[in-house]
């Protein structure tokens, strides 16, 4: 990846402030992971008024139980409401965001006034934080929206450090930024290409991700690159910003943004678990911070696209897009996660997410130190009957690990060099 | 007689707006691309003045376009140029962004203020939220069906202006990605050189007509060009209201805007001839309305054949 380690900000140093670090989560189990794997805060998307159209989607009961775990962590559920309303959208909105009052979320993210207007006016308990779909760039529309009373403004991805830095000092509002994940390359909110190829409308999300589709382009009937070249996209590579949490922290950027409801839990959970240890190791002593490899590493053994650093450092460039062939698999797979583990006979139990078998090479890691690889050793299922491989979605799988476990680490084993 | 809706138009030079003013356009949005975005060509602040003073004489109408997403830096120039652009006598200014409402209440106080967010201006009550902030007109979104324009009119209290004729923006980054593309290519061991005469590479400028295809879909031109606010993606098709103008005047819509970009002056004078007619059909006598087959044909007879004429998403359904 593109690496950035020239300091932005140097000289004396203010008191920092500990940053939240806000993790995606598509369903009530991510949302427990997130929490668990170090999340100071989760978005989730309800049943309506959200950009992503999902069967996952929370439903209120569900958002309760989601509010009541995280409470336990002291961490906060925010819902993204953040669809550019059509008239016909408007019937409802009042109840439902009653309903989000009522089972306890601390904030919406919306990009719609007239949304953000009426969550003040029925929902006074919910927080109203401005969406990145509004592509605020600057502090004087920061200024604005604080004046409307919203105490946190999402700033749009083309932000710089600096312009961010500039923000900071203009305005004292919290700011959110995106750190991490996948990018609409347009500014959000500005790309229609999903109404006009598909008939699909981007703004109420149904977006079908036009801008990574591959294109030829033409002057006067002439395809500028021949036939075997590669073809134009506007796809951009993901954001990563691991390597410069420093300069993000010393910035002032108040939440810490991972982009992903539509991601894995093991992707959740990895990229959260990263991006805490970085955090926390920072802010335990900032002067004598380092950037550890495994953190990179272990980044990468969830990541499907290559990285970059977005707009934080400069307008991307060739590099930063990917021509030719899109996705390429994660090198790692999501194998089980931990359900227990007897400290007497060394035996963990392990719910089943992919296949595993004796021999396969996996790696254990959670939240509380748990990392360490190991070779899978005989497995059995819970009446103690031997397996030749792990083979049913969700079942409970007997097998030794080498180091104690604890419920809800994660094993994950390697699909690819 | 019933009120006339505006006829509005874009213009890239003082030559073009006189010369669309003749042909019927009673309004124009201008503009410098810093703080306006795809414009047809730049007015600097003294030529927006020139404007007003051939306009105002004329019943005509000046809007100055400050709907571009601003940066720090631009809003540090926001109160000057505002300061001019009023001085100049501008009849509106065209808002996207917060910070030009918070700037004209100082700068440009009693200057009228249209909310035009582009794709994002998508229901009344949004537009009744920016009224209650200033603002005295709404431009609808295009991806808005007529269904949802009608009742936007039924419901606002501001004027309502809607886009009826000409190409519209479909995407918009930052990004320089045509000159990023081009840099892709003749990277590193690759080296690839273009099938353009000469090998000359496209530099993404407006003048250059470049535009994007779709291998599903093959008769479908997008225009793509690049300037110093990034890269525009133009729809393939070009929205034609003319034969429906009816249903909106109707309706009592207060602008029709005419998309000027991308398209010669004899074309988009023959395109406001157009639509001067209808009005005036129509202002004139109602009831008694009719289309008129030849508005239509003298369009015809100058559409490029690569590009289709639609009615947009004014009779679409659209699903999310
Ligand atoms: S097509 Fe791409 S740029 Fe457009 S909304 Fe979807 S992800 Fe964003």
């Amino acid at each position: 990846m593109a690496t950035k380690t020239k300091p932005l900000f140097t000289g004396k140093r203010h008191r920092l402030d500990r940053p939240e670090l806000l993790a995606p989560a598509g369903n009530l189990e991510k949302l427990k992971f997130a929490v668990h794997y170090g999340a100071d805060a989760v978005y989730i998307g309800g049943q309506h008024y959200g950009l992503r159209s999902n069967a996952d989607n929370f439903t209120f009961e569900e958002m309760k139980e989601g509010v009541e775990f995280a409470d336990r962590y002291g961490a906060k559920v925010f819902v993204a409401t953040n669809i550019y309303a059509h008239n016909e959208d408007l019937a409802g909105l009042e109840d439902y965001l009653h309903g989000l009052e009522k089972a306890g979320i601390a904030a919406i993210i919306a990009a719609d006034p007239i949304i953000m207007e009426t969550a003040q006016r029925v929902a006074p308990k919910l927080e109203v934080h401005v969406s990145t779909q509004q592509s605020t760039m600057n502090w004087q529309a920061v200024q604005f929206w604080k004046d409307e009373g919203m105490p946190r403004v999402v700033l749009a991805r083309e932000a710089s450090l600096e312009e961010i830095a500039e923000i900071k000092a203009n305005v004292d509002v919290e700011i959110e930024a995106f750190i991490h994940g996948a990018m609409c390359s347009s500014y959000s909110g500005r790309c229609v290409l999903s109404n006009h190829f598909t008939d699909r409308d981007s703004n109420r999300g149904g977006c079908c991700q036009s801008c990574r589709w591959k294109y030829d382009l033409y002057e006067d009937d002439i395809q500028v690159y021949g036939m075997d070249e590669d073809q134009f996209t506007m796809g951009s590579k993901d954001l990563c910003m691991l390597e410069n949490v420093p300069d993000l922290i010393e910035v002032g950027v108040d939440s810490f943004k991972i982009e992903g409801r539509m991601k894995s839990l093991h992707y959740v959970a990895t990229v959260v678990h990263a991006y805490r240890r970085a955090i926390d190791s920072y802010m335990a002593d900032p002067d004598n911070y380092e950037l550890k490899e495994e953190w990179l590493h272990d980044i990468q053994k969830a990541a499907n696209r290559p990285l970059n650093t977005g707009f934080f450092y400069d307008t991307p460039g060739a590099e930063d897009h990917i021509y030719g062939p899109e996705d390429k698999a994660a090198p790692y797979d999501f194998a089980g996660v931990v359900l227990s583990y007897d400290e007497s006979t060394g035996l963990a139990v392990i719910q089943q997410r992919n296949n595993f078998k004796p021999g396969q090479e996996v790696e254990f890691f959670g939240p509380n130190g748990t990392a360490f690889k190991q070779v899978v050793g005989d497995i059995a299922d819970e009446a103690g009957d031997k397996l030749d491989a792990a083979r049913h979605p969700l079942q409970p799988i007997v097998m030794r690990t080498e180091q104690p476990v604890q419920p809800m680490d994660m094993m994950r084993k390697r699909i690819r060099p | 007689m019933a009120t006339k809706p505006e006829l509005l138009a874009s213009a890239s030079s003082l030559d073009e707006l006189r010369r669309f003013a003749e042909a019927g356009a009673d309004a124009f949005v201008i503009g410098e691309s810093r703080y306006g975005v795809r414009l047809p060509g730049d007015f600097p602040v003294e030529q927006i003045a020139e404007a007003v003073a051939f306009a105002k004489p004329r019943g005509i109408r000046i809007y100055a376009a400050l709907n571009n997403v601003l940066d720090n830096d631009t809003v540090r120039t926001l109160p000057g140029y505002m300061k001019q652009i009023v001085d100049a006598g501008v009849d509106a200014i065209v808002f996207g962004d917060p910070a030009v409402l918070m700037t004209a209440r100082t700068e440009a106080a009693g200057v009228p203020l249209h909310w035009n967010a582009e794709m994002t201006s998508t229901n009344y009550a949004t537009a009744e939220y920016w009224g209650r902030r200033g603002a005295t007109r709404f431009i609808t979104a295009r991806e808005l069906n007529m269904e949802q324009v009608l009742e936007t009119k039924a419901q606002s209290s501001l004027e309502i202006q809607v886009q009826v004729h000409g190409l519209t923006n479909i995407y918009h980054s930052k990004r320089p990605l045509v000159r990023n593309y081009v840099d892709h290519q003749s990277e590193g061991a690759k080296e690839q050189s273009s099938q353009l005469p000469g090998n000359g590479v496209p530099q993404g400028t407006i003048e250059e007509g470049l535009y994007l295809m779709e291998a599903e879909r093959p008769n479908e031109r997008y225009p793509i060009y690049e300037d110093a606010n990034g890269t525009h993606i133009m729809s393939a098709d070009d929205l034609c209201m003319i034969e429906n103008l009816h249903e909106l005047m109707e309706a009592g819509i207060d602008s029709f805007r005419i998309e000027t970009l991308l398209k010669s002056a004899e074309y988009n004078e023959t395109v406001i001839r157009a639509y001067r007619a209808a009005i005036d059909a129509y202002a004139a006598d109602p009831d008694g309305y009719r289309f008129n087959e030849s508005w239509l044909e003298a369009i015809q007879a100058l559409q490029d054949p690569n590009r289709e004429l639609s009615y947009g998403f004014f009779y679409k359904e659209q699903v999310y």
